[in-house]
Protein backbone atom coordinates (compact mmCIF):
# COMPACT_ATOMS: atom_id res chain seq x y z
CA UNK A 1 0.00 0.00 0.00
CA UNK A 2 1.22 3.48 -0.86
CA UNK A 3 0.96 6.50 1.39
CA UNK A 4 -2.30 8.39 1.20
CA UNK A 5 -2.89 12.11 1.43
CA UNK A 6 -6.15 13.16 3.06
CA UNK A 7 -7.73 16.44 4.00
CA UNK A 8 -8.97 15.90 7.54
CA UNK A 9 -10.05 17.87 10.56
CA UNK A 10 -8.15 17.09 13.75
CA UNK A 11 -11.11 15.16 15.11
CA UNK A 12 -11.41 12.93 12.04
CA UNK A 13 -7.63 12.49 11.90
CA UNK A 14 -7.62 11.32 15.53
CA UNK A 15 -10.40 8.81 14.82
CA UNK A 16 -8.53 7.47 11.78
CA UNK A 17 -5.34 7.28 13.82
CA UNK A 18 -7.15 5.20 16.42
CA UNK A 19 -8.33 2.76 13.74
CA UNK A 20 -4.83 2.41 12.31
CA UNK A 21 -3.52 1.77 15.83
CA UNK A 22 -5.93 -1.13 16.10
CA UNK A 23 -8.77 0.41 18.11
CA UNK A 24 -11.78 -1.85 17.75
CA UNK A 25 -14.00 -0.60 20.54
CA UNK A 26 -15.37 2.87 21.17
CA UNK A 27 -17.83 3.79 23.89
CA UNK A 28 -18.78 7.40 24.24
CA UNK A 29 -21.33 10.08 24.82
CA UNK A 30 -21.15 12.78 22.17
CA UNK A 31 -20.20 16.24 23.38
CA UNK A 32 -19.16 19.39 21.54
CA UNK A 33 -16.45 19.92 20.34
CA UNK A 34 -15.46 16.24 20.25
CA UNK A 35 -18.61 14.80 18.64
CA UNK A 36 -17.10 14.26 15.19
CA UNK A 37 -14.82 11.63 16.72
CA UNK A 38 -17.77 9.59 18.00
CA UNK A 39 -19.65 10.18 14.75
CA UNK A 40 -16.72 9.01 12.66
CA UNK A 41 -16.06 5.97 14.85
CA UNK A 42 -19.76 5.03 14.61
CA UNK A 43 -19.38 5.01 10.84
CA UNK A 44 -15.98 3.38 10.59
CA UNK A 45 -15.79 0.79 13.37
CA UNK A 46 -18.45 -1.53 11.90
CA UNK A 47 -16.55 -1.42 8.58
CA UNK A 48 -13.47 -2.92 10.23
CA UNK A 49 -15.26 -5.41 12.47
CA UNK A 50 -15.20 -3.22 15.55
CA UNK A 51 -17.88 -2.15 17.99
CA UNK A 52 -19.27 1.32 18.65
CA UNK A 53 -21.57 1.91 21.59
CA UNK A 54 -23.24 5.15 22.48
CA UNK A 55 -23.44 4.98 26.26
CA UNK A 56 -25.84 6.62 28.69
CA UNK A 57 -23.16 8.93 30.03
CA UNK A 58 -19.43 9.44 30.42
CA UNK A 59 -19.09 7.36 33.60
CA UNK A 60 -20.38 4.38 31.71
CA UNK A 61 -18.31 5.21 28.63
CA UNK A 62 -15.10 5.09 30.63
CA UNK A 63 -16.20 1.90 32.40
CA UNK A 64 -17.02 0.27 29.08
CA UNK A 65 -13.64 0.96 27.51
CA UNK A 66 -11.89 -0.50 30.57
CA UNK A 67 -14.02 -3.61 30.27
CA UNK A 68 -13.38 -3.89 26.54
CA UNK A 69 -9.65 -3.63 27.14
CA UNK A 70 -9.83 -6.51 29.62
CA UNK A 71 -11.75 -8.38 26.96
CA UNK A 72 -8.68 -8.00 24.75
CA UNK A 73 -9.66 -5.06 22.55
CA UNK A 74 -7.86 -1.79 22.06
CA UNK A 75 -10.43 0.72 23.23
CA UNK A 76 -11.05 4.44 23.27
CA UNK A 77 -13.47 7.17 24.21
CA UNK A 78 -13.59 10.85 23.31
CA UNK A 79 -15.08 13.73 25.22
CA UNK A 80 -14.70 17.34 26.31
CA UNK A 81 -14.48 19.14 29.68
CA UNK A 82 -17.77 18.26 31.40
CA UNK A 83 -17.55 14.66 30.17
CA UNK A 84 -13.89 14.44 31.13
CA UNK A 85 -14.88 15.41 34.69
CA UNK A 86 -17.35 12.54 34.81
CA UNK A 87 -14.71 10.10 33.58
CA UNK A 88 -12.23 10.84 36.33
CA UNK A 89 -13.34 8.15 38.76
CA UNK A 90 -12.94 5.40 36.21
CA UNK A 91 -9.69 6.84 34.87
CA UNK A 92 -8.42 6.19 38.39
CA UNK A 93 -9.75 2.65 38.16
CA UNK A 94 -7.91 2.30 34.85
CA UNK A 95 -4.68 3.51 36.45
CA UNK A 96 -5.09 1.16 39.44
CA UNK A 97 -5.97 -1.88 37.31
CA UNK A 98 -3.33 -0.93 34.72
CA UNK A 99 -5.76 -1.05 31.86
CA UNK A 100 -4.51 0.09 28.45
CA UNK A 101 -6.95 2.57 26.91
CA UNK A 102 -7.07 5.98 25.26
CA UNK A 103 -9.17 8.98 26.27
CA UNK A 104 -9.33 11.94 23.90
CA UNK A 105 -10.27 15.24 25.49
CA UNK A 106 -11.01 17.94 22.93
CA UNK A 107 -10.74 20.86 25.33
CA UNK A 108 -13.24 23.68 25.32
CA UNK A 109 -13.46 26.72 27.57
CA UNK A 110 -14.57 25.94 31.12
CA UNK A 111 -15.18 25.66 34.02
CA UNK A 112 -18.44 23.72 33.99
CA UNK A 113 -20.32 23.90 30.68
CA UNK A 114 -18.41 27.10 29.91
CA UNK A 115 -18.21 27.81 26.18
CA UNK A 116 -19.16 24.57 24.44
CA UNK A 117 -18.15 25.56 20.91
CA UNK A 118 -14.99 27.47 21.73
CA UNK A 119 -11.41 26.63 22.52
CA UNK A 120 -9.79 26.10 25.92
CA UNK A 121 -6.66 24.42 27.31
CA UNK A 122 -7.51 24.41 30.98
CA UNK A 123 -7.79 20.65 31.60
CA UNK A 124 -4.02 20.18 31.83
CA UNK A 125 -3.92 19.69 35.58
CA UNK A 126 -7.17 17.75 35.57
CA UNK A 127 -5.66 15.26 33.14
CA UNK A 128 -2.85 14.68 35.62
CA UNK A 129 -4.65 14.94 38.97
CA UNK A 130 -8.34 14.41 38.17
CA UNK A 131 -8.83 11.15 40.05
CA UNK A 132 -8.06 10.56 43.71
CA UNK A 133 -4.97 8.87 45.07
CA UNK A 134 -1.41 8.74 43.77
CA UNK A 135 -1.13 7.64 40.19
CA UNK A 136 0.44 8.64 36.91
CA UNK A 137 -0.95 8.83 33.43
CA UNK A 138 0.51 9.87 30.09
CA UNK A 139 -0.87 12.89 28.20
CA UNK A 140 -0.02 13.97 24.66
CA UNK A 141 -0.86 17.23 22.93
CA UNK A 142 -1.14 17.52 19.12
CA UNK A 143 -0.96 20.89 17.33
CA UNK A 144 -2.23 19.91 13.88
CA UNK A 145 -4.53 17.37 12.25
CA UNK A 146 -1.41 15.45 11.18
CA UNK A 147 -0.34 15.18 14.79
CA UNK A 148 -3.87 14.25 15.88
CA UNK A 149 -3.37 11.23 13.63
CA UNK A 150 0.21 10.50 14.67
CA UNK A 151 -0.17 11.09 18.40
CA UNK A 152 -3.38 9.07 18.68
CA UNK A 153 -1.46 6.10 17.27
CA UNK A 154 1.30 6.85 19.72
CA UNK A 155 -1.23 7.08 22.56
CA UNK A 156 -2.42 3.54 21.82
CA UNK A 157 1.14 2.28 21.62
CA UNK A 158 2.05 3.84 24.96
CA UNK A 159 -1.17 2.58 26.57
CA UNK A 160 -0.25 -0.95 25.51
CA UNK A 161 3.40 -0.63 26.47
CA UNK A 162 2.86 0.92 29.89
CA UNK A 163 -0.59 -0.46 30.67
CA UNK A 164 -2.02 2.91 31.54
CA UNK A 165 -4.82 5.19 30.34
CA UNK A 166 -3.31 7.66 27.89
CA UNK A 167 -4.98 11.04 27.44
CA UNK A 168 -4.84 12.86 24.12
CA UNK A 169 -5.26 16.50 25.12
CA UNK A 170 -6.56 18.14 21.98
CA UNK A 171 -8.35 21.46 21.84
CA UNK A 172 -11.33 22.75 19.90
CA UNK A 173 -9.17 24.64 17.41
CA UNK A 174 -7.00 21.67 16.53
CA UNK A 175 -10.08 19.41 16.48
CA UNK A 176 -11.98 21.54 13.99
CA UNK A 177 -9.27 22.81 11.67
CA UNK A 178 -8.75 20.96 8.41
CA UNK A 179 -5.32 20.31 6.95
CA UNK A 180 -3.43 17.85 4.86
CA UNK A 181 -2.80 14.56 6.66
CA UNK A 182 -0.30 12.08 5.28
CA UNK A 183 -1.15 8.48 6.09
CA UNK A 184 1.98 6.37 5.72
CA UNK A 185 1.84 2.86 4.28
CA UNK A 186 0.79 0.31 6.90
CA UNK A 187 4.21 -1.31 7.16
CA UNK A 188 5.76 2.06 7.98
CA UNK A 189 3.58 2.59 11.06
CA UNK A 190 4.81 1.19 14.37
CA UNK A 191 2.10 -0.64 16.28
CA UNK A 192 2.68 -1.92 19.81
CA UNK A 193 0.73 -4.74 21.46
CA UNK A 194 0.49 -5.45 25.18
CA UNK A 195 2.87 -8.03 26.64
CA UNK A 196 1.16 -11.39 27.09
CA UNK A 197 2.09 -14.00 29.70
CA UNK A 198 4.45 -16.71 28.51
CA UNK A 199 4.16 -18.91 31.60
CA UNK A 200 1.49 -21.59 32.00
CA UNK A 201 -1.72 -20.43 33.73
CA UNK A 202 -0.87 -22.00 37.12
CA UNK A 203 2.35 -19.97 37.29
CA UNK A 204 0.86 -16.66 36.14
CA UNK A 205 1.17 -13.72 38.55
CA UNK A 206 -0.94 -10.97 36.96
CA UNK A 207 0.63 -8.06 38.82
CA UNK A 208 4.22 -9.24 39.10
CA UNK A 209 6.46 -7.05 37.00
CA UNK A 210 10.10 -7.48 36.12
CA UNK A 211 10.38 -4.09 34.52
CA UNK A 212 7.53 -2.06 36.07
CA UNK A 213 4.88 -3.30 33.61
CA UNK A 214 3.28 -6.72 34.24
CA UNK A 215 2.21 -9.09 31.48
CA UNK A 216 -1.48 -8.87 30.78
CA UNK A 217 -3.76 -11.85 30.28
CA UNK A 218 -7.24 -10.94 29.14
CA UNK A 219 -10.53 -12.68 29.84
CA UNK A 220 -10.91 -15.90 27.87
CA UNK A 221 -7.23 -16.57 27.30
CA UNK A 222 -7.02 -19.41 29.84
CA UNK A 223 -5.55 -17.45 32.72
CA UNK A 224 -7.12 -16.39 35.98
CA UNK A 225 -7.98 -12.74 35.64
CA UNK A 226 -8.95 -10.74 38.70
CA UNK A 227 -9.47 -7.04 38.26
CA UNK A 228 -10.02 -4.87 41.30
CA UNK A 229 -9.73 -1.23 42.30
CA UNK A 230 -8.76 -2.35 45.79
CA UNK A 231 -5.09 -2.47 46.64
CA UNK A 232 -3.95 -5.85 45.32
CA UNK A 233 -0.91 -8.07 45.55
CA UNK A 234 1.03 -9.65 42.71
CA UNK A 235 -1.63 -12.34 42.38
CA UNK A 236 -4.26 -9.68 41.80
CA UNK A 237 -6.16 -10.35 45.00
CA UNK A 238 -7.23 -7.58 47.37
CA UNK A 239 -4.87 -6.84 50.25
CA UNK A 240 -6.70 -3.80 51.47
CA UNK A 241 -5.19 -3.69 54.95
CA UNK A 242 -1.50 -4.25 54.22
CA UNK A 243 0.51 -1.01 53.95
CA UNK A 244 3.48 -2.89 52.50
CA UNK A 245 1.46 -4.16 49.58
CA UNK A 246 0.07 -0.64 49.13
CA UNK A 247 3.61 0.75 49.16
CA UNK A 248 4.84 -1.70 46.54
CA UNK A 249 1.85 -1.19 44.28
CA UNK A 250 1.62 2.61 44.36
CA UNK A 251 5.36 3.02 43.94
CA UNK A 252 5.29 0.79 40.88
CA UNK A 253 2.19 2.48 39.38
CA UNK A 254 3.93 5.86 39.62
CA UNK A 255 7.48 4.78 38.90
CA UNK A 256 6.61 2.96 35.69
CA UNK A 257 5.85 6.41 34.26
CA UNK A 258 8.19 8.63 36.33
CA UNK A 259 11.28 6.53 35.74
CA UNK A 260 10.54 6.43 32.03
CA UNK A 261 10.07 10.19 31.67
CA UNK A 262 13.08 10.54 29.41
CA UNK A 263 11.81 7.82 27.10
CA UNK A 264 8.37 9.39 27.04
CA UNK A 265 9.71 12.90 26.46
CA UNK A 266 8.58 14.42 23.17
CA UNK A 267 9.54 18.04 22.59
CA UNK A 268 9.88 20.09 19.44
CA UNK A 269 12.50 22.81 19.71
CA UNK A 270 12.27 25.69 17.27
CA UNK A 271 14.98 28.36 16.97
CA UNK A 272 16.40 27.32 20.34
CA UNK A 273 20.11 27.15 19.41
CA UNK A 274 21.05 30.67 20.52
CA UNK A 275 17.82 31.58 22.31
CA UNK A 276 17.93 33.76 25.41
CA UNK A 277 14.19 33.73 25.93
CA UNK A 278 12.08 30.63 25.37
CA UNK A 279 8.38 30.41 24.74
CA UNK A 280 6.86 27.25 26.22
CA UNK A 281 3.63 26.18 24.59
CA UNK A 282 1.58 23.25 23.27
CA UNK A 283 -1.46 22.46 21.14
CA UNK A 284 -3.00 25.30 19.16
CA UNK A 285 -1.19 27.91 21.29
CA UNK A 286 2.11 26.61 19.96
CA UNK A 287 1.08 27.56 16.41
CA UNK A 288 0.54 31.19 17.37
CA UNK A 289 3.75 31.01 19.39
CA UNK A 290 5.70 29.76 16.39
CA UNK A 291 4.40 32.66 14.29
CA UNK A 292 5.40 35.05 17.08
CA UNK A 293 8.91 33.58 17.26
CA UNK A 294 9.28 34.13 13.50
CA UNK A 295 8.16 37.76 13.93
CA UNK A 296 10.55 38.30 16.82
CA UNK A 297 13.47 36.67 15.01
CA UNK A 298 12.94 38.96 12.00
CA UNK A 299 13.41 41.85 14.40
CA UNK A 300 16.54 40.44 15.97
CA UNK A 301 15.23 38.97 19.21
CA UNK A 302 16.95 35.75 20.24
CA UNK A 303 13.79 33.82 21.00
CA UNK A 304 12.92 30.17 20.58
CA UNK A 305 9.98 27.86 21.11
CA UNK A 306 9.76 24.74 23.26
CA UNK A 307 6.69 22.82 22.16
CA UNK A 308 5.51 20.06 24.45
CA UNK A 309 4.06 17.10 22.61
CA UNK A 310 4.19 14.95 25.72
CA UNK A 311 2.67 16.99 28.54
CA UNK A 312 2.58 14.27 31.23
CA UNK A 313 4.93 13.10 32.57
CA UNK A 314 6.33 16.61 32.65
CA UNK A 315 9.97 16.86 31.49
CA UNK A 316 11.36 18.19 34.79
CA UNK A 317 14.95 17.26 34.06
CA UNK A 318 14.85 18.92 30.64
CA UNK A 319 13.72 22.25 32.12
CA UNK A 320 16.09 22.00 35.08
CA UNK A 321 18.99 21.76 32.65
CA UNK A 322 17.70 24.61 30.48
CA UNK A 323 17.37 26.89 33.49
CA UNK A 324 21.10 27.63 33.30
CA UNK A 325 21.09 28.46 29.59
CA UNK A 326 17.84 30.37 29.12
CA UNK A 327 17.28 33.69 30.84
CA UNK A 328 13.51 33.77 30.77
CA UNK A 329 10.62 31.47 29.97
CA UNK A 330 7.26 32.70 28.68
CA UNK A 331 4.46 30.18 28.95
CA UNK A 332 1.68 30.68 26.39
CA UNK A 333 -1.47 28.72 27.18
CA UNK A 334 -5.25 29.08 27.03
CA UNK A 335 -5.79 28.93 30.80
CA UNK A 336 -4.80 31.03 33.80
CA UNK A 337 -1.47 29.35 34.41
CA UNK A 338 -1.18 25.55 34.55
CA UNK A 339 1.90 24.50 32.57
CA UNK A 340 3.38 27.70 33.99
CA UNK A 341 3.33 26.07 37.44
CA UNK A 342 5.34 23.12 36.13
CA UNK A 343 7.85 25.36 34.38
CA UNK A 344 8.39 27.62 37.38
CA UNK A 345 8.78 24.59 39.64
CA UNK A 346 11.81 23.67 37.55
CA UNK A 347 13.36 26.97 36.48
CA UNK A 348 12.26 29.28 39.28
CA UNK A 349 9.58 31.88 39.75
CA UNK A 350 11.76 34.83 38.81
CA UNK A 351 12.44 33.33 35.38
CA UNK A 352 8.90 32.30 34.52
CA UNK A 353 6.36 34.55 32.82
CA UNK A 354 2.80 33.78 31.77
CA UNK A 355 0.74 34.92 28.81
CA UNK A 356 -2.63 33.42 29.61
CA UNK A 357 -5.95 33.44 27.81
CA UNK A 358 -9.11 32.45 29.61
CA UNK A 359 -10.60 30.63 26.62
CA UNK A 360 -12.95 31.27 23.74
CA UNK A 361 -10.15 32.40 21.42
CA UNK A 362 -6.52 31.66 20.70
CA UNK A 363 -3.57 34.01 21.09
CA UNK A 364 -2.78 36.27 18.16
CA UNK A 365 0.89 36.11 17.11
CA UNK A 366 1.06 39.89 17.66
CA UNK A 367 0.18 39.74 21.34
CA UNK A 368 2.74 37.00 21.94
CA UNK A 369 5.31 39.10 20.11
CA UNK A 370 4.52 42.08 22.36
CA UNK A 371 4.97 39.88 25.42
CA UNK A 372 8.31 38.62 24.06
CA UNK A 373 9.46 42.23 23.65
CA UNK A 374 8.30 43.14 27.14
CA UNK A 375 9.99 40.16 28.80
CA UNK A 376 13.10 40.42 26.66
CA UNK A 377 13.62 44.06 27.57
CA UNK A 378 13.17 43.23 31.22
CA UNK A 379 9.90 45.00 31.94
CA UNK B 1 2.93 34.37 0.61
CA UNK B 2 0.06 33.92 3.02
CA UNK B 3 -3.35 34.51 1.46
CA UNK B 4 -6.47 34.70 3.61
CA UNK B 5 -9.89 34.00 2.12
CA UNK B 6 -13.28 34.29 3.77
CA UNK B 7 -16.53 32.91 2.35
CA UNK B 8 -19.79 34.22 3.81
CA UNK B 9 -23.51 33.74 3.26
CA UNK B 10 -26.58 32.02 4.74
CA UNK B 11 -26.55 28.63 6.32
CA UNK B 12 -27.74 26.25 3.59
CA UNK B 13 -25.96 27.93 0.66
CA UNK B 14 -22.98 25.60 0.93
CA UNK B 15 -20.63 28.23 2.31
CA UNK B 16 -18.78 25.75 4.52
CA UNK B 17 -18.32 23.38 1.59
CA UNK B 18 -16.82 26.21 -0.49
CA UNK B 19 -14.06 26.65 2.08
CA UNK B 20 -13.48 22.94 2.37
CA UNK B 21 -13.24 22.45 -1.41
CA UNK B 22 -10.96 25.46 -1.89
CA UNK B 23 -8.50 24.44 0.81
CA UNK B 24 -8.55 20.79 -0.25
CA UNK B 25 -7.87 21.74 -3.86
CA UNK B 26 -4.90 23.88 -2.80
CA UNK B 27 -3.51 21.37 -0.30
CA UNK B 28 -3.99 18.10 -2.11
CA UNK B 29 -4.10 18.88 -5.83
CA UNK B 30 -1.94 22.02 -6.04
CA UNK B 31 0.54 20.82 -3.43
CA UNK B 32 0.43 24.00 -1.34
CA UNK B 33 -0.21 24.38 2.36
CA UNK B 34 -3.80 25.20 3.26
CA UNK B 35 -5.91 25.37 6.39
CA UNK B 36 -9.68 25.40 6.40
CA UNK B 37 -11.67 26.47 9.45
CA UNK B 38 -15.45 26.50 9.32
CA UNK B 39 -17.21 29.01 11.53
CA UNK B 40 -18.35 26.93 14.43
CA UNK B 41 -21.14 27.89 16.76
CA UNK B 42 -24.74 27.23 17.72
CA UNK B 43 -25.97 28.25 14.27
CA UNK B 44 -28.48 26.61 12.00
CA UNK B 45 -29.87 26.82 8.47
CA UNK B 46 -30.83 30.35 7.49
CA UNK B 47 -28.45 31.92 9.97
CA UNK B 48 -25.09 33.42 9.13
CA UNK B 49 -22.46 31.00 7.87
CA UNK B 50 -18.84 31.59 7.06
CA UNK B 51 -15.76 29.58 6.36
CA UNK B 52 -12.11 30.51 6.23
CA UNK B 53 -9.15 29.40 4.19
CA UNK B 54 -5.49 30.23 4.51
CA UNK B 55 -3.23 29.27 1.60
CA UNK B 56 0.54 29.58 1.58
CA UNK B 57 3.66 28.15 -0.01
CA UNK B 58 5.21 28.19 3.46
CA UNK B 59 4.22 26.53 6.70
CA UNK B 60 1.00 28.01 8.11
CA UNK B 61 1.17 28.70 11.84
CA UNK B 62 -1.77 30.84 12.87
CA UNK B 63 -4.71 29.02 11.29
CA UNK B 64 -7.45 31.65 11.36
CA UNK B 65 -8.42 34.43 8.98
CA UNK B 66 -8.25 37.87 10.57
CA UNK B 67 -8.02 40.27 7.62
CA UNK B 68 -8.97 38.50 4.42
CA UNK B 69 -7.21 39.28 1.17
CA UNK B 70 -10.27 37.94 -0.60
CA UNK B 71 -13.85 38.09 0.63
CA UNK B 72 -16.51 36.07 -1.19
CA UNK B 73 -20.04 36.89 -0.06
CA UNK B 74 -23.42 35.52 -1.05
CA UNK B 75 -25.67 37.45 1.32
CA UNK B 76 -26.17 41.07 2.35
CA UNK B 77 -25.65 40.13 6.00
CA UNK B 78 -22.29 38.49 5.33
CA UNK B 79 -21.21 41.47 3.21
CA UNK B 80 -22.06 43.94 5.95
CA UNK B 81 -20.47 41.81 8.64
CA UNK B 82 -17.21 41.03 6.91
CA UNK B 83 -16.52 43.92 4.49
CA UNK B 84 -15.01 46.02 7.32
CA UNK B 85 -12.26 43.42 7.94
CA UNK B 86 -11.33 43.05 4.26
CA UNK B 87 -7.80 44.30 3.62
CA UNK B 88 -7.64 47.79 2.11
CA UNK B 89 -6.30 46.44 -1.17
CA UNK B 90 -8.34 43.28 -0.85
CA UNK B 91 -10.68 41.81 -3.43
CA UNK B 92 -14.42 41.59 -2.83
CA UNK B 93 -16.35 38.95 -4.79
CA UNK B 94 -20.15 39.10 -4.62
CA UNK B 95 -23.30 37.51 -5.92
CA UNK B 96 -24.59 40.70 -7.51
CA UNK B 97 -28.26 39.78 -7.09
CA UNK B 98 -27.89 39.14 -3.36
CA UNK B 99 -25.49 41.85 -2.30
CA UNK B 100 -26.04 45.56 -2.69
CA UNK B 101 -22.82 47.51 -2.28
CA UNK B 102 -23.03 50.37 0.17
CA UNK B 103 -20.20 52.69 -0.68
CA UNK B 104 -17.12 53.01 -2.82
CA UNK B 105 -15.47 49.64 -2.47
CA UNK B 106 -12.01 48.87 -3.76
CA UNK B 107 -11.65 45.99 -6.17
CA UNK B 108 -14.96 44.22 -6.73
CA UNK B 109 -15.84 41.27 -8.95
CA UNK B 110 -19.53 40.50 -9.47
CA UNK B 111 -21.44 37.54 -10.80
CA UNK B 112 -25.12 36.60 -10.60
CA UNK B 113 -24.15 33.15 -9.29
CA UNK B 114 -27.55 32.17 -7.93
CA UNK B 115 -29.32 33.29 -11.14
CA UNK B 116 -26.89 31.27 -13.24
CA UNK B 117 -27.46 28.26 -11.03
CA UNK B 118 -31.22 28.64 -11.46
CA UNK B 119 -30.76 28.74 -15.22
CA UNK B 120 -28.83 25.50 -14.96
CA UNK B 121 -31.87 24.06 -13.21
CA UNK B 122 -30.65 23.83 -9.61
CA UNK B 123 -30.28 26.79 -7.35
CA UNK B 124 -28.23 24.66 -5.00
CA UNK B 125 -25.16 24.81 -7.26
CA UNK B 126 -24.85 28.59 -6.84
CA UNK B 127 -21.89 28.02 -4.53
CA UNK B 128 -20.13 25.99 -7.22
CA UNK B 129 -20.76 28.69 -9.84
CA UNK B 130 -19.24 31.10 -7.35
CA UNK B 131 -16.25 28.80 -6.74
CA UNK B 132 -15.63 28.66 -10.50
CA UNK B 133 -15.82 32.45 -10.68
CA UNK B 134 -13.48 32.79 -7.67
CA UNK B 135 -10.99 30.45 -9.34
CA UNK B 136 -11.07 32.34 -12.64
CA UNK B 137 -10.79 35.75 -11.00
CA UNK B 138 -8.05 35.00 -8.48
CA UNK B 139 -6.05 32.24 -10.21
CA UNK B 140 -5.05 31.18 -6.72
CA UNK B 141 -5.94 27.59 -7.48
CA UNK B 142 -5.59 25.76 -10.75
CA UNK B 143 -8.81 24.90 -12.55
CA UNK B 144 -7.78 21.28 -12.61
CA UNK B 145 -7.39 21.21 -8.81
CA UNK B 146 -10.69 22.89 -8.03
CA UNK B 147 -12.50 20.64 -10.51
CA UNK B 148 -11.13 17.51 -8.88
CA UNK B 149 -12.01 18.79 -5.43
CA UNK B 150 -15.54 19.72 -6.51
CA UNK B 151 -16.23 16.43 -8.25
CA UNK B 152 -15.15 14.31 -5.30
CA UNK B 153 -17.40 16.37 -3.02
CA UNK B 154 -20.71 15.83 -4.82
CA UNK B 155 -22.87 12.75 -5.38
CA UNK B 156 -22.15 10.93 -8.67
CA UNK B 157 -25.50 11.79 -10.25
CA UNK B 158 -24.85 15.51 -9.81
CA UNK B 159 -21.32 15.53 -11.19
CA UNK B 160 -22.26 16.79 -14.64
CA UNK B 161 -24.37 19.59 -13.24
CA UNK B 162 -21.64 20.69 -10.87
CA UNK B 163 -19.02 20.54 -13.57
CA UNK B 164 -21.16 22.74 -15.76
CA UNK B 165 -21.76 25.16 -12.89
CA UNK B 166 -18.06 25.35 -12.11
CA UNK B 167 -17.11 25.93 -15.74
CA UNK B 168 -19.73 28.65 -16.24
CA UNK B 169 -18.48 30.54 -13.25
CA UNK B 170 -14.85 30.00 -14.20
CA UNK B 171 -15.34 31.38 -17.72
CA UNK B 172 -16.93 34.55 -16.34
CA UNK B 173 -14.04 34.85 -13.94
CA UNK B 174 -11.51 34.66 -16.75
CA UNK B 175 -13.51 37.29 -18.66
CA UNK B 176 -13.47 39.55 -15.59
CA UNK B 177 -9.74 39.15 -15.34
CA UNK B 178 -9.21 40.01 -18.99
CA UNK B 179 -11.20 43.21 -18.53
Amino acid sequence: MKKQIKFYSGNIAAAEGALVAGCRFFAGYPITPSSEIAEHMALRLPQVGGVFIQMEDELASMAAILGASWGGAKSMTATSGPGFSLMQENIGLGAMTETPCVVINVQRAGPSTGMPTLVGQADIMQARWGSHGDYEIIALSPFSPQECFDLTIKAFNLAEEYRVPVIVLMDESVGHMFEKVVIPPKDKIKIVERKKPTVPPEKYMPYKAEDFVPEMACAGEGYNVHVTGLTHDEKGYPQATDPEVQDRLVRRLCDKIRKNEKKLRDIEEYEMDDAEVAIVSFGISARSSKAAVRLARQRGYKVGLIRLKTIWPFPDEYFEKLADEIKKFVVVEINYGQIKLEVERNVGRDKTFLLPKMGGEIHKPDEIYRKIKEVYNGN
Amino acid sequence: MRIEIKFGGFGGQGIILMGNITARAAAIYDGKNAVFTPSYGPEARGGAASSNVVISEEEIDYPYVTNPDILVVMSQGAYEKFAPILKDDGLLIIDEDLVKLKNGEGKVAKIPATRIAEELGKRIVANIVMLGFFTGVTKLISYDAIKKAVLESVPARFRELNEEALEKGYRQGIEWQEE
